[in-house]
């Protein structure tokens, strides 16, 4: 497939050189800003936030996009129950309508291209009510007579700190992977964090011009709590000073080739070697700045930088761990224009605050540290909407991924990419919280494998989802035959994805740890960007019809079964469903091409007994014991597995007294079932079954939605409502199924009660490295430790 | 510096040389039988095996006897140093004693008598070599003898010299331990040997630096008092330095201010931890400085510091915020960025030399007072002993200590200062002459 460089930002970058040069006004009129590109949604865009710094200019606003959702509508079948089996009869039907959700969208450039910047947003801005703009940051004070008369907006200046610490608690909570640990010489440099389900308290330092020391203790408390004179400014002041450079970039970059050695005194110079008593190793700086002292001579600027460099960052360092010590804090994060994604300072920081801690503490730095005073801007502006009773989202089709404008990194991508980084976020439908199932929430990892960190998988998937995006494209214009420039829209959607490809190829950290299922999220993000909503739906609806018909079949052929033979051929049914899934490339061929490929064949590719994780035994031995009072099922695939599989598996719980929740997708991925479909779905089983029926009657079977709309399972960001329920019918069961959240994810997850995880592995690269074949079957069965 | 006299000017020229000449004689007329091995040329190269120092010990003579007889009584056998190799500077004390009776003085051996003359007779040595006459302790009592102590300081580059000299002045045939400390004693233990032939007793840092401090505190407290403190510091007007009784001194935190910093807890006597340190110390103060105004010497540097306006470098918080910065407390002329202003290239040139040198210190120092702070309550310590180098003739700095930890704690922390600042750790080897293990 040809995934071609795509150099889209190109356009902007040459309009916006031209707006730099700030004498020539009759450029400025030539300058075409792609609306679409970096100031995007202006004409419906409100609250307006703006941060300028030293150097850089940060525009924060709210929107509203208007996107196609994938609907689907159950006819009304009261009246013909008992056509249920008529051919050609579809059993919902699927429209496309628009929805409008809010987005909050960041803009990062630098400073030259301000007024620039200020004229398109105004020849863009139709129809707003906004009247005041937010501001912060030391520039703000500067471009405030500019920013009233372009915008016709009143300036209403916020604190910085506040700001700062507010927009730090905002990307803490609602961006997962956000915070992560600097190690320059690991395999990968950045090691993220999880979202730690308290984000307080923590220690935020900010290294400006000089630096603050602020404790964080919940949204509304914060207290500074102490700083320091020696920060980014002295760096750069005495930097210059001493190196005749100017520029703080320049300086770093001195700093980079340098040997501070050639001018620190280290305690080998005073001792000879080590300080053995003590612990200090020969190499420690025992005095910055010694050796030009006490020699008389010339030192390269490059040295100086360096030497300078370290005794800031060493200084800095040491004051941040005594505050966190005194304070008893062990989270402490680094933010400001000396660290901003720099990799020479988050080295210097990192190595200062290992050595004074002795790794009792990390140096944890921010993906998003350079938009945290638009950001906490902009929620103080938009207090009313209250931003902050709603869970968000990282739009990865939308944001820019770190490092984008780093100077360190790439110069090419540099270049390509412009001087312009973007942050969009999504406000979600519903509030996201842990699963209050999982043993551990503080170490709950999804992701199975961090690509980040695992070159040869990255490798391997990042490939694997090149090659198979001919194929999605395809889908997507299928999926929308009739629609208005289908076509155009995918071969869109294939450049952005494609674009998304390569960045993360040359910096996998871009948004936070790359995984599997960040590389599907992403792409289901850049399809709803071109709105395609749901490409599968109608295979989704093709494959629930046909799959319906043969349920009753399939229920009444297992109830002649012995237990034992019934038990078995549940499980069966389960994997065997399992196999129909469009999102594994070699399923999806097989399905494209032989239409007649059913369950009693998936039923045979099936992996024999003993299966690559097989658990069955003890399962069995659970199975006739005391039924389990909930289950709580996480399904998979539309069709053959949610109806051929899942149902008739629950059915036999349903009937051993256990109640049943289903969690599905609240939004569609790939050919995953998703909330309203399994409703109809089950609505339509119950007609025919009066299992079901009764167990919906009576309650004992729930469908919830997951809150998510990716083909994988994050157990920390759940839909709320899931979690109440679990909570309230005292969930002792948890079922997962499929690659995609069983394998791909949480398949090293650990809950407090027992657990199921079962897939097909349909994926030759993937079973190989787990040490078995394509078709391969993990059938996990755990039960929690008794404390 | 040139510690042999050769290269000295001025009127003591003359005096000296005919000293030396005498110093070289005699020990070569009369060590024909005692000293042969170290005294010949021959056997000085053969020293530099290493057992010489057990021979020596063998060999016996009558100041030898007398030696012993010094020995006997529990007491090291003269001269009395105690020497402190810094990165710097090099401090060493030396106690000339006061009571010698005629038949001592007789039977003293000329290297020693030139030594002693050499080293009390002169105020400055060299070019670079200074007595710090002021802190000169006299009527001291130490291990039964009567005496002053004489504190001496010289840069570590000079060194060599120091060696070359204690080599030409036969320092080796006195027989004495020659107690060392500082990263020196251990850079510098194969030169000291292979140079001069001299074995030194080298000593942790710290321990010296604490028993220094103890036990100078504790033979002062008569006359001028060793500690004091600045009275209202917050106040310049008021400001003054008063005396201070340590006498029940733990827990207390010691800050060492030398070329780097270190920051102890003392418990007790025996009992003290090394908190931390930092490298931004008085080698920073002088090593930026040197950069930034081309001059040499910690004296120049701080000449122009005291001329100098930091406010024209640094960035205060009135700068940044038109006054206070009041949602965090912070007063408008506190610093909020050091050198902050130098970013800007007008400002650049419109400072002076004395400004850099004046930011420079105020940086270092607020540093320094600013971790000090931090320990001091991590530690729950609220007395602060500051000492080292970096202090010397430095009242600026030594105000803005007592300052900016009384401004900070509200009143909680005292700065407390010891007129013999870098001397301790000199002191503290002087006094492990009697522990020779």
């Amino acid at each position: 497939m040809g995934c071609v460089a795509v150099r889209k930002n190109n356009r902007s970058k040459m309009a916006l050189s031209g707006g730099a040069d700030r004498g020539s006004h009759s450029m400025d009129k030539s300058i075409t800003l792609p609306p679409d590109e970096i100031f995007r949604n202006l004409e419906n865009a409100k609250r307006f936030a703006i941060d300028i710094g030293g150097s850089l200019t940060k525009l924060a606003y709210y929107s509203t996009v208007q996107h196609k959702v994938a609907k689907v509508r159950s006819f009304d079948h009261s009246a013909k129950v008992s056509l249920q089996e008529t051919d050609g009869d579809p059993l919902y039907e699927i429209s496309v309508q628009e929805e409008i959700t809010a987005r909050l969208h960041f803009i990062k450039f630098e400073n030259a291209y301000i007024e620039t910047c200020l004229d398109f947003i105004k020849d863009h801005l139709v129809n707003t009510e906004t009247k005041v703009i937010k501001a912060t940051g030391g520039g703000a004070h500067k471009f405030k007579d500019l920013i009233e008369k372009k915008l016709k907006l009143k300036v209403d200046k916020e604190d910085e700190m506040t700001c700062l610490i507010k927009g730090c608690n905002f990307v803490l909570k609602n961006i997962p992977h956000e915070a992560f640990v600097y190690a320059k010489h690991a395999d990968s440099e950045f090691r993220f964090q999880n979202t730690h389900p308290d984000i307080f308290p923590y220690l935020l330092i900010n290294i400006g011009s000089g630096v603050s020391i602020v404790k964080v203790e919940s949204e509304d408390k914060f207290e500074r709590i102490g700083g320091s004179s020696i920060g980014g400014g002295t760096f750069w002041g005495l930097g210059a000073l001493l190196t005749k450079t100017k520029r703080f970039d320049e300086l770093l970059q001195l700093a980079s080739k340098g040997q501070h050695t050639n001018v620190d005194m280290l305690v080998k110079d005073i001792y000879g070697g080590a300080y053995g008593s003590l612990g200090l190793t020969g190499d420690l700086i025992a005095s910055s700045f010694g050796k030009s002292a006490t020699t008389d001579k010339e030192f390269s600027k490059e040295d100086m930088a360096k030497s300078l460099l370290h005794m800031i960052s060493n200084d800095i360092g040491q004051l941040a761990c005594l505050y966190a010590k005194l304070h008893n804090l062990t989270r402490v994060y680094f933010g400001g224009f000396f660290i901003r994604g720099h990799p020479v300072t988050m080295h210097t920081i990192t190595y200062s605050i290992n050595f004074f801690t002795k790794g009792e503490v990390q140096a944890l730095f921010l993906r998003h540290e350079g938009y945290l005073g638009a950001i906490g801007a902009f929620l103080k502006g938009a207090e009313e909407d209250n931003p902050n009773q709603y869970s968000w989202g990282e739009n990865y089709a939308g944001s820019s991924g770190l490092m984008s404008v780093s100077p360190e990194l790439n110069p090419v991508q540099r270049a390509r990419s412009g001087t312009f980084d973007m942050l969009e976020m999504d406000r979600l439908e519903r509030q996201l919280v842990n699963l209050p199932l999982l043993q551990d929430p503080t170490s709950y990892i999804p992701d199975t494998v961090d690509l980040t960190e695992d070159a040869l998988s990255r490798d391997y998937w990042l490939f694997c989802f090149e090659d198979a995006l001919d194929g999605v494209v395809k889908r997507a214009v299928a999926s929308q035959k009739d629609q208005p420039k289908a076509v155009e829209r995918a071969e869109k959607f294939r450049q952005k994805y494609c674009h998304k490809l390569q960045t993360l190829r040359h910096q996998p950290f871009a948004y936070g740890s790359l995984t599997v299922r960040s590389l599907l999220d992403t792409r289901e993000h850049c399809l709803n960007e071109f709105n395609f909503p749901d490409p599968y739906s109608k295979i989704k609806q093709k494959e629930n019809d046909m799959a319906l018909k043969y349920y009753l079949k399939v229920v009444k052929s297992v109830e002649e079964l012995s237990w034992e033979q019934r038990q078995f051929t549940l499980v069966k049914g389960l994997l065997a469903g399992n196999v129909f899934d469009w999102g594994a490339k070699a399923v999806s061929d097989v399905l494209e091409s032989d239409p007649d490929f059913g369950f009693e064949q998936a039923k045979q590719q099936l992996q024999e007994r003993p299966w690559l994780v097989d658990a069955y035994n003890q399962w069995i031995e659970r199975m006739k014991g005391p039924p389990h009072k909930c289950a709580l099922f996480f399904v998979d695939n539309s069709g053959i597995d949610i109806i051929l599989g899942v149902f008739p598996f629950i059915r036999e719980l349903l009937i051993r007294g256990t109640e049943v929740v289903l969690a599905s997708n609240s939004s569609p991925a790939l050919n995953d079932v998703t909330n309203s479909e399994l409703q109809i779905l089950t609505e339509r089983i119950a007609a025919m079954d009066p299992v079901i029926q009764a167990a919906l009657k009576e309650d004992r079977l729930a469908l919830v939605q997951n809150g998510s709309s990716s083909p994988c399972l994050d157990l920390s960001r759940l839909d709320k409502v899931l979690a109440t329920v679990v909570r309230e019918r005292g969930t002792d069961l948890v079922i997962i199924e499929g690659m995609g959240r069983a394998i791909h994810t949480n398949y090293y997850a650990m809950f407090s009660c027992e657990s199921l995880k079962l897939a097909v592995i349909k994926n030759s690269w993937l079973a190989e490295r787990l040490g078995g074949k394509i078709f391969s079957v993990v059938f996990k069965y755990e039960v929690p430790p008794k404390s | 510096m040139e510690l042999n006299g050769f290269n000295c000017d001025g009127e003591g020229c003359a005096e000296e040389q005919e000293e030396e000449s005498t110093a070289l004689k005699l020990p070569r007329s009369k060590t024909d039988t005692t000293c042969s091995i170290i005294a010949t040329p021959g056997a000085d190269s053969a020293a530099a095996g290493g057992s010489a120092p057990k021979e020596q010990r063998m060999s016996k003579s009558t100041p030898a006897m007398l030696r012993l007889d010094s020995l006997k009584k529990n007491r090291p056998p003269f001269p009395w140093f105690g020497m402190d190799i810094g990165g710097t500077l090099v401090k060493l004390v030396y106690f000339e004693p006061k009571d010698i009776t005629a038949e001592e003085e007789q039977e003293e051996v000329e290297s020693l008598k030139s030594i002693r003359h050499y080293l009390t007779s002169h105020t400055a040595y060299g070019k670079t070599g200074i007595r710090d006459v002021h802190l000169e302790l006299t009527d001291l009592s130490l291990w039964g003898r009567k005496g002053s102590l004489h504190f001496i300081r010289f840069p570590t580059h000079e060194l060599p010299t120091f060696i070359q000299m204690g080599r030409d002045k036969h320092f080796s045939s006195l027989h004495t331990t020659l107690c060392a400390t500082g990263g020196g004693a251990f850079k510098y233990e194969e030169n000291f040997r292979t140079m001069a032939n001299l074995q030194l007793l080298k000593l942790d840092e710290l321990d010296c630096l604490v028993k220094g401090v103890l036990y100078i505190d504790s033979v002062v407290s008569s006359g001028l008092s060793e500690c004091y403190y600045f009275e209202h510091p917050t106040e310049p007007d008021r400001c003054e330095q008063k005396a201070y009784n340590l006498e029940n001194p733990y827990p207390l935190l010691l800050v060492n201010i030398g070329s780097g910093v270190s920051i102890l807890a003392v418990y007790s006597k025996d009992n003290y931890k090394r908190v931390t340190g930092t490298s931004l110390g008085g080698g920073t103060f002088l090593g930026l400085c040197c950069l930034l105004t081309g001059c040499s010497t910690f004296e120049e540097a701080l000449a122009m510091a005291t001329e100098g306006e930091s406010t024209r470098v640094d960035k205060l918080v009135r700068d940044i915020y038109g006054g206070d910065y009041e949602r965090f407390g912070l007063p408008g002329w506190a610093v909020a960025s050091s050198f902050g202003n130098m970013i800007c290239k007008e400002k650049r040139d419109s400072v002076s030399k004395e400004d850099l040198a004046r930011a420079t210190l105020i940086t270092i120092t607020n540093n320094i007072g600013s971790i000090t702070r931090m320990c001091a309550l991590n530690e729950n310590i609220e007395r602060v002993v500051f000492v080292g180098n970096f202090l010397r003739v430095n009242t600026l700095s030594m105000k803005l200590l007592a300052y900016a930890l009384d401004y900070w704690s509200k009143g909680q922390l005292k700065a407390l200062f010891l007129r013999h600042e870098g001397y301790f750790g000199a002191v503290g080897a002087l006094l492990e002459l009697t522990n020779p293990s």
